[in-house]
């Protein structure tokens, strides 16, 4: 009994104890409740903060995409509004390209046919290259060239082709050649499509061969070669007023020279009889 | 440089001035002249060409009997030959083009349309 009474206060003690231990463990547990919650309530407001940041960040991101595009964009434009300027530039070159081409031909047919008319000095042969550059540059085989009689008004047909042999002589002032040869001022029909063609009264051009003012003769083209007909180019009125100059010129200087030498063989026959009768 | 050696046949000093200068303005362009058609073989036996321009009215030899020589010689045959015609000579060019021209070009020759036509020939790029 006495065993039991020594024991009791001990398990009293050991009772107060457990107890002891067991508030610390409520208030610990408690504790640890709280900690939890901070910790919840602390994650939380990290959370909120993060996608705030991330928020944050994707709306700036996304106004510098949207400036970049809208800088590529002008970009863009500018670029498209330069291969637009280059490409006009690039068509105009290229006309100008052709123009210049078409340019060189022509002056190449210009300076061939003035340095074939120049070339020689006997008459027919001028007479034959003045037909050839109107067969082979302006295009016809239906033409005459005459030339101004110095003792009578009329033209002398000196060269023609495909042409009325009957005809030999044209009277100053008289029909298209005429007039031209009389006035001095070239006829050149401006509609090919309407114009009377073959005809030996009525050519489609009439160029005066002039040195200074006065004319010396009449280049008169009857008809043009098929693929030049209903167009008359540039190169051709060049050729005409090349052909108005420098075919006069040649003419001219080659008759004076074959007269030139005729005089000088009967000079030089009147003094060898001279020189003869003298011995 | 590609160097390209042209004979032009043709008896009209101006035509054969105008084609040569047509002709020259191909990089590279030799042109030798020949005033008809027996000079042309003269001028053939003398050194190599690329191609052949060559009149059809011309004397002594025409453009037409100087083609049938060059395409029966073996040594000339494979050159290529274009013919110039006048309007009119319709049988001219069909005669010209069954002999073996590879080409033909109409009186008044228009500078851009030969050099066209050599170009394609010769297959140069402008």
């Amino acid at each position: 009994m006495e065993k039991d009474k020594d024991n009791e206060p001990e398990i009293f003690r050991r009772a107060d104890e457990f107890l002891g231990v067991f508030h610390k463990g409520i208030e610990f547990t408690n504790d640890l409740l709280k900690e939890n919650e901070r910790l919840r309530f602390a994650l939380a407001q990290l959370t909120e903060q993060a996608k705030a940041a991330q928020k944050a960040a994707t709306s700036s991101e996304l106004s510098k995409l949207r400036q970049q595009l809208a800088e590529l964009t002008a970009e863009r434009e500018a670029m498209f509004n330069r291969y637009k300027v280059v490409e006009e530039e690039n068509k105009d070159f290229a006309s100008r390209y052709v123009e210049v081409e078409e340019e060189n031909n022509n002056l190449a047919n210009l300076y061939v046919a003035s340095y074939q008319l120049h070339s020689t000095m006997d008459l027919k042969e001028v007479l034959r290259i003045v037909s050839e550059i109107i067969l082979n540059l302006i295009g016809s085989d239906h033409f005459a060239i005459l030339t101004r009689n110095d003792e009578e008004p009329v033209l002398n047909v000196m060269a023609a082709e495909t042409m009325d042999p009957s005809i030999k002589k044209i009277k100053l002032g008289e029909g298209m050649i005429g007039r031209v040869a009389q006035t001095g001022e070239p006829f050149i029909q401006d509609n090919l499509d309407q114009a009377t063609v073959s005809s030996p009264d009525r050519p489609i051009v009439c160029i005066p061969l002039k040195i200074h003012d006065g004319v010396i003769g009449v280049i008169a083209i009857f008809d043009l070669f098929e693929q030049k007909k209903n167009r008359l180019t540039r190169v051709d009125h060049e050729l005409f007023s090349m052909l108005a100059g420098h075919a006069a010129t040649a003419i001219f200087s080659a008759m004076l020279y074959s007269r030139s030498q005729r005089s000088l063989s009967t000079i030089k026959g009147f003094l060898g009889l001279m020189t003869n009768k003298a011995a | 440089m590609a160097e390209y050696a042209f004979l032009v046949v043709e008896d009209s000093p101006t035509m054969r001035q105008l084609v040569s200068f047509g002709l020259k303005r191909i990089k590279g362009a030799k042109i030798v002249e020949a005033t008809d058609g027996v000079d042309a073989l003269k001028k053939l036996s003398e050194q190599p060409f690329h191609l052949i321009v060559a009149d059809i009215n011309m004397p002594l030899m025409d453009g037409l009997k100087l083609l049938s020589i060059v395409r029966k010689e073996p040594s000339y045959s494979h050159i290529p030959v274009i013919i110039v015609t006048t309007e009119g000579a319709d049988a001219d060019r069909e005669k010209g083009m069954q002999l073996g021209a590879n080409a033909y070009i109409p009186k008044p020759i228009q500078t851009n349309a030969l050099l066209k036509t050599v170009r394609d020939l010769l297959k140069i790029a402008e």
